[in-house]
């Protein structure tokens, strides 16, 4: 299984010399395996997205873990909506009051773009997901609600031989108590129990956090206690706050790893990062 | 074990926050949590029973009307709630650890997620001040 990062930045899309390294586009990750595409979410990192001329892909798979606008903003530039004689499938959160196509609409309609989703060339199917179980191709998929506002999910991605954990927008220690200690009292931790990569939300710095609970994000501190707590083996921190520079990324992650000794590898997400996990 | 459905886990930091006495139950009235101020009505601390079964927690209450009389466990608002998906609300007196007479309010309801599943059920206990 393949992991491309195509976007890491949460929030909105940042340009400009301070953020070029770890990249202002937003979440946008792609995973394959064979000759199958997921591609989980649709920030701006998904403008970069093409097949290269790859005539073998005939479906690709579009997983988004919730609306907001900086998991969808790409959608509307995403070159294979745009070609006939591809099946492309939508995976989003159910929600008790709008069908995801009219959620989608809001955005893919005038005056916000002028190409409506019905009118997309591409041979589209939108699928409303909760607590699910699906499989596409080779990957065997769930989906779990977590913590964030509106209804959004995570997802656990099995391949044939590696298991990668999704979780870019969660707040698993909302609350006055923090983090639990017994896992079945934390948000999220099924999708990334024993996962050999997780990618997840770190956006603030714990006194960044103090101000903005309830906002939905995780802090660093706590994003590197989940993934101890699910025993993963190599974490990425993503979702990086808009404010944040890569000079101040750099001093953040180095403090983190001064005051932690964490047995797993942890690290920044970074744009045009590629893992390849066996 | 799998991890609790998120409405239940939200409901527990609400708890966690709140100086009234909670209670959170399993679809079958398994007591999964109680706040701390619920420890005082139960007498023991959620650190150190963990869960409780049904058949364990439901006997330490004695729950009676104004005249002394004993109430049958399904008229109480949570056993309701959890046999009918619907929230109750009902104030009686209990016999406290004490072995005081005690009046008391209790609301409950059901936690219903996202897809329209039946996850739990919550009771909030008050300090009943008219019967």
């Amino acid at each position: 299984m393949k992991i491309s990062l195509r976007g890491v930045r949460g929030s909105i899309p940042t340009t400009g010399p301070e953020t070029a390294h770890y990249g202002g586009n937003t979440s946008c990750t792609v995973v394959s395996e064979k000759d199958w595409i997921l591609v989980l979410d649709g920030g701006s990192g998904m403008q970069k997205f093409n097949l290269l001329n790859n005539t073998s892909i005939k479906r690709i798979d579009i997983l988004l873990t919730h609306l907001h606008l900086d998991h969808i903003q790409g959608l509307g530039f995403f070159n294979p909506f745009f070609d006939p004689s591809l099946d492309v499938h939508i995976w989003g959160p159910a929600s008790n009051t709008h069908s995801l196509h009219s959620r989608l609409s809001r955005y893919l309609s005038p005056p916000l773009f002028p190409v409506l989703l019905r009118d997309l060339p591409c041979k589209l199917i939108l699928h409303e997901i909760e607590n699910s179980s699906f499989d596409i191709g080779p990957f065997t998929i769930q989906s779990r609600y977590v913590i964030h506002p509106g209804p959004t999910v995570g997802f656990r991605i099995a391949g044939q031989h590696s298991v990668f954990a999704y979780i870019p927008d969660h707040e698993p220690a909302l609350g006055s108590m923090g983090l639990f200690t017994d896992k079945r009292w934390i948000s999220g931790i099924d999708l990334a129990l024993n996962a050999d990569l997780l990618l997840h939300d770190a956006q603030f710095t714990t006194l960044e956090y103090k101000n903005k609970i309830g906002w939905g994000h995780c802090n660093m501190e706590d994003a590197t206690r989940f993934a101890s707590l699910a025993e993963v083996k190599h974490l990425l921190l993503t979702h990086h706050d808009p404010s944040h520079s890569d000079e101040q990324l750099n001093e953040l992650i180095s403090d983190l790893k001064k005051r932690n000794n964490y047995s797993f590898d942890y690290e920044l997400a970074a744009e045009g990062m590629e893992i390849e996990l066996t | 074990m799998p991890a609790y459905e998120i409405e239940i886990i939200l409901n527990r930091q609400l708890a966690d926050c709140l100086s009234i006495p909670v209670f959170i139950t399993d679809t079958t009235g398994n007591l999964i949590f109680y706040n701390e101020p619920a420890e005082k009505i139960l007498g023991t601390s959620f650190e150190d029973t963990g869960e409780m079964h049904v058949e364990t927690w439901s006997t330490i209450f004695k729950q009676q009307d104004e005249h002394g009389n004993l109430w049958q466990p399904e008229n109480l608002p949570l056993v309701r709630t959890l046999r009918d998906c619907y929230p109750y609300h009902k104030t009686y007196w209990i016999e406290s650890l004490k072995g005081k007479m005690e009046k008391i309010s209790v609301t409950s309801y059901p936690i219903i997620g996202r897809a329209g599943k039946f996850l739990g059920a919550v009771a909030i206990f008050w300090e009943a001040k008219d019967l």
